[in-house]
């Protein structure tokens, strides 16, 4: 079994995020870059999938400048085989990445496609879904549970969705969205960072690809959000619901 | 001039808040693009509820029916969107940013050959749209440069629908393409809870890894939040530790609430957690570390070990009634 795996380079969710007064961008002096988060969960996702059936190819994917060599490597070192990384200047919109994981299911013809539910950068939560619908695949996003059939023709997953939680059934090849809860990411251990050097981490400019990348998004600008002032402090209890009674009149 | 079409959703054949808050979102956007807004309900048997989204004030509600519609799917439900958009000539199409919202609108998107901007806060007058990135830390002004266009809208961001016009009903068979469907329904265990939702609520009271058990969650935190009427919230941390069900994750990748009041309870504020509530009308914090984050963008913070002020609280709410 293939398993192909999109992993994409962003800040880390800890870091503090700065807009530039210029409204270009954020301000990434000094700031440390790691594997979205979602997508670390499809990575171990799949290495589970991998090892439970006792083999499966884990290809990593991801798309951005040479610098995101870095994640993939620390994919390759929690396990997955090989690695592609599709070579593009500065931020691409979410529709060209569905184009270029497109491009490359046609190439590599996995049987499932894992990636994380929304990178949080960008917030958009629209590849995976949009990569379905272009391979005419079903989806299961926000996926919290995987449950593959032993003839891998089909899958159960539950959905983590408003109101409780979803199981549907999809017919493979499929596209699967991890949500935060579906496992927790294992770290690499120091072999597996020596042998992930070794592996095969091929490079392909996005323009080789064939695929339109003219822009449908265009960003006029970025704003840091409206600021919010720290109200008052106080003492007790009984300070605060009457403040809320008498002043804010929220009860 | 762009007509709108507005996908509203319901669960269980019944509307949330979701669905008047995508109409109410239509609507705005019509009115700014010149165009009718429109609005299609999904289903098999869902003329009463088409009927009763009609009171919300479109120009046409097609109530669309098919037996792959009976439960919702992605595949069946974006086909049937995104024919009827080029059917009824909708270029703009709209729907809440929920989780079935989500799911559904990128495939319309490319169905439609359509640019897509989701979780949007606002649409301007010139049609250029504003949404929150980086978990809230900044707010990205876009455009859809295509002449057909699908966004999700967040619904603390846009106003509900008023009841204030009859649209016309109008039945509809989807077109679907059931050879090409693999995706099916199996089944939907919901959170059952006798409080409000927590997207609609006015008052939401959340608790973080302060709360340290779940039964701390039911004996300490719930007798407040049912003295306020409130609905419960809490924190990825909360969730994580199995304290309380997932659907009460408030935040950058759980649930966005704007109410009149929010109390957040051992909480230390984290921005991920932020993203979702720092709209909220008036907030309150009870945390034991005065240096908490939380407490910056709270209007009333009281610093105060939870155990002790939380029963309090309650007592002191219900003497107010
Ligand atoms: C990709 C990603 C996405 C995330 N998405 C979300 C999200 O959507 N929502 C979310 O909430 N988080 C999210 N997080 C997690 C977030 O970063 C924080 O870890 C989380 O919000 C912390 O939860 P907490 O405030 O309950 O716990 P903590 O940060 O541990 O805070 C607990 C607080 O309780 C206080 N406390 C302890 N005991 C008492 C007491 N007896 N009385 C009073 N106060 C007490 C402490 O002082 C502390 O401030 C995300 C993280 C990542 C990496």
């Amino acid at each position: 079994m293939k398993i192909l795996v999109a992993a994409k380079r962003v800040p880390d969710p800890n870091a503090t995020i700065k807009v530039r007064p210029d409204g270009t961008g954020i301000v990434t002096d000094n700031l440390k870059y790691v594997v979205n988060p979602f997508c670390e969960i499809a990575i171990e996702e799949a290495l589970r999938i991998k090892e439970k059936q006792g083999g499966a190819e884990v290809i990593l994917v991801s798309l951005g400048d040479q610098v995101s060599q870095e994640q993939l490597r620390t994919g390759l070192a929690m396990g997955a085989d090989r690695a592609i990384l599709v070579l593009a200047e500065g931020d691409t919109e979410p529709v060209i990445v569905a184009r270029a994981l497109a491009k490359l299911v046609e190439q590599e013809q996995p049987e499932l496609v894992l990636m994380g539910k929304q990178s949080i950068d960008d917030d958009s939560n629209v590849v995976g879904q949009m990569l379905a619908e272009m391979l005419g695949w079903g989806q299961a996003t926000f996926a919290s549970e995987v449950k593959l059939a032993d003839d891998k023709s089909s899958a159960v997953v539950t959905r983590e969705v408003d109101g409780g939680l979803e199981d549907i059934e999809v017919q493979m090849p499929a596209i699967i969205t991890a949500d935060l809860r579906l496992n927790e990411p294992r770290y690499a251990s120091l072999p597996g960072i020596m042998k992930a050097r070794k592996k095969e981490l091929k490079e392909v400019p996005l323009a080789d690809l064939g695929i339109d990348t003219s822009a449908q998004v265009k960003t006029i600008k970025i704003a840091p959000p409206p600021e919010r002032e720290a109200g008052k402090r106080v003492e007790t209890v009984e300070e605060l619901v009457n403040l809320l009674h008498t002043e804010a009149k929220v009860i | 001039m762009s007509n709108v079409l507005v996908f509203a959703e319901h669960i269980n054949k019944a509307f949330s808040k979701n669905a008047l808050v995508a109409v109410g979102a239509g609507r705005e956007i019509a009115g700014k693009s010149g165009g009718e807004c429109y609005v299609a309900v999904l289903g098999s048997g869902i003329e009463g509820l088409a009927n009763e989204i009609a009171e919300h004030g479109a120009k046409t509600v097609f109530a669309v029916e098919h037996a792959a519609l009976e439960n919702y799917t992605a595949d069946a439900h974006a086909q049937a969107i995104a024919n009827l958009a080029e059917e009824k000539g909708c270029d703009i199409v709209v729907s809440a940013a929920s989780s079935i919202g989500k799911d559904v609108m990128p495939r319309v998107a490319i169905r439609l050959g359509a640019a897509m901007a989701s979780d949007i806060t606002g649409y301007n007058d010139d049609g250029t749209i504003e949404r929150p990135t980086y978990a809230g830390n900044a707010v990205a002004t876009v455009s859809l440069e295509t002449a057909k266009k699908v966004i999700t809208v967040r619904a603390t961001a846009f106003e509900p629908a008023a009841k204030d016009g009859t649209a016309a009903v109008e039945k509809t068979d989807a077109k679907i393409d059931e050879g090409a469907l693999k995706m099916k329904f199996v089944a939907f265990n919901e959170t059952k809870s006798d409080r409000p939702p927590l997207t609609e609520a006015s008052v939401v009271v959340s608790g973080g890894r302060g709360l340290k058990s779940g039964e701390n969650f039911t004996e300490v935190l719930e007798p407040l939040v049912d003295a306020m009427g409130a609905a419960m919230g809490a924190s990825r941390a909360a969730v994580d530790a199995g304290f309380v069900p997932n659907d009460l994750q408030i935040g950058q990748t759980g649930k966005v609430v704007a109410p009149e009041l929010y109390i957040a309870v051992g909480i230390s504020g984290a921005i991920q957690h932020l993203a979702g509530m720092k709209d909220s009308k008036v907030i309150v914090a009870i945390n034991k570390d005065e240096e908490a984050p939380i407490f910056q963008v709270s209007d009333y913070g009281l610093v105060a070990d939870l155990f002790k002020a939380v029963p309090e609280m309650k007592e002191a709410v219900e003497k107010l009634k």
